[in-house]
């Protein structure tokens, strides 16, 4: 199982949540990806995208300004 | 010092021309040398294939040769890279010849895969090749009614396409007198309209003010071309009369096959715009993994930030100064309107109002585009 840390920090576009599902299409079943952002909406839409489309949410934490969101491929 | 470029793009190609200019002396005393490698001996405008998917440009427009487009002082070859072998500062030629280097300027862009999606191929039509944009004039000329559906698949270049295409295919159907008759359906990957903020809160009432339905968190997974469905990921299905769709892309074949990145995305500095690992590797433009916009735009700052830089190193030893992830895009609204998104890492101002001085002010920049890759502009 891969692990793999997704910079997307003072990114707007195509932003966080975005750069997360192009990430995922790549990982494989089980891989764990862990997404940094410093736009806060992406603490909401990240669990919100995994829930509906199936994969896990493993954590979300704010280390200073920055949001650290892991979640696993499951599907 | 040999400077080599591979890729003749936009990002390529402002790199080449702006570095030669500043290097000019230094070309003429034979200290530096810059040479293009590129697959084509043709430059294609992209952002043009938009308009010939509505029958406002032809096919021919798009491109001019490459070479003329070159400072004298820039060799050319078409002769594409087939392999990358940094450990000898060196790359190997479909011709079989071997180029070294000093430095490596990578600008290879991105390419369309429509085939990792099941049934994306058969089932839809799009804008990002000429001959699939020739071919959605037809069918949007041939259309009598139904409904439009839009899927967008990422990555992506040019992340406002989609939003420009809506507010087209409105004005398309109004023209030809059957808008009443066509309903537009927009389905996009996340919750918004768009990706980038400041684009989904303008577009988000510009499409409810004339009837185009959204769908969000909709991530094309396959298409039944027979029964004409587009499945999601996340479990929902669109039926369709006439699919438009933005498809998947991957960095180039030669990034994948030297498996230079996953996605065949390059890993590069989003300041330095370096070849993690390599600091004599620069790649600019699609070709890199930088969470910025795929756009001419941002290979265009990329490659003028990388030109003042090479140029200062050479000259003084010093770099000026870091790519700050600026792009400048417009966005052409419908009715003969266009705004414009300009922003970096840092700012993200709102939209202007959609306007017809800056529709304008883009029609001129398809023209004055071939200014801007001769390093002019």
């Amino acid at each position: 199982m891969t692990e793999k840390v997704i910079d997307a920090c003072n990114t707007f576009c195509p932003g966080p949540l975005m750069e997360l599902i192009t990430y995922m299409k790549q990982a494989e079943i089980g891989d764990t990806l862990e997404l940094l952002s410093t736009d806060n909406g992406t603490a909401t839409d990240v669990p919100e995208w995994i829930n509906k489309v199936g994969h896990e949410m493993v954590s979300t934490e704010k280390v200073g300004d920055v949001w650290h969101i892991k979640v696993r491929k499951a599907k | 010092m040999r400077i080599l470029v591979v890729g003749g793009g936009t990002g390529g190609t402002i790199l080449a021309n702006n570095l030669s200019r500043r290097l000019a002396r230094e070309i003429r005393a034979r200290e530096v040398s810059i040479t293009m490698l590129s697959a084509s001996d043709q430059h294609m405008y992209q952002p043009g294939l938009l308009y010939v998917a509505f029958g406002q440009m032809t096919p021919d427009q798009l491109y001019r040769d490459q070479a003329s487009l070159l400072e004298p002082n820039v060799e050319f070859h078409v002769d594409p890279v087939e392999e990358f072998q940094f450990d000898q500062n060196r790359v190997r030629t479909k011709s079989g010849k071997g180029y070294e280097y000093d430095v490596l300027v990578i600008a290879t862009g991105s390419r369309i895969v429509p085939k990792e999606v099941p049934g994306l191929v058969e089932g839809s039509e799009t804008f990002f090749t000429e001959e699939s944009a020739v071919r959605m004039h037809k069918r949007l000329m041939q259309f009598t009614g139904g409904t439009v559906a839009m899927t967008v698949s990422i990555p992506h270049k040019c992340p406002v396409a989609p939003v420009e295409a809506m507010f087209l295919l409105h004005d398309f159907f109004k023209a030809r007198g059957i808008r009443d008759k066509v309903k537009l359906r927009y389905n996009y990957p996340i919750n918004a309209v768009h990706a980038t903020a400041n684009v989904a809160r303008w577009a988000k009432p510009e499409f409810e003010k004339i009837g185009i339905e959204v769908e969000t968190f909709f991530n094309l997974k396959e298409v039944d071309p027979v029964n004409q469905i587009a499945y999601s990921e996340e479990g929902t299905e669109v039926k369709y009369d006439l699919h438009i769709a933005i498809p998947p892309h991957r960095g180039a074949e030669i990034a994948d096959s030297n498996k230079l990145g996953q996605g065949g995305w390059i890993p590069t500095d989003r300041f330095k715009l370096t070849m993690d690992g390599h600091d004599n590797v620069y790649v600019i433009g699609d070709a890199t993994n930088i969470p910025v916009s795929k756009t001419g735009s941002a290979a265009h700052y990329e490659a003028e930030v990388l030109a003042e830089n090479l140029a200062s190193v050479i000259k003084t030893g010093t770099p000026v100064r870091e790519y700050d992830g600026k792009v400048y895009c417009f966005i052409e609204a419908g009715r003969e309107r266009a705004t414009y998104n300009a922003f970096d890492y840092v700012n993200l101002p709102d939209l202007k109002p959609a306007s017809k001085a800056i529709h304008w002010f883009k029609m001129a920049y398809n023209q004055m585009y071939w200014t801007t890759v001769r390093g002019l502009l």
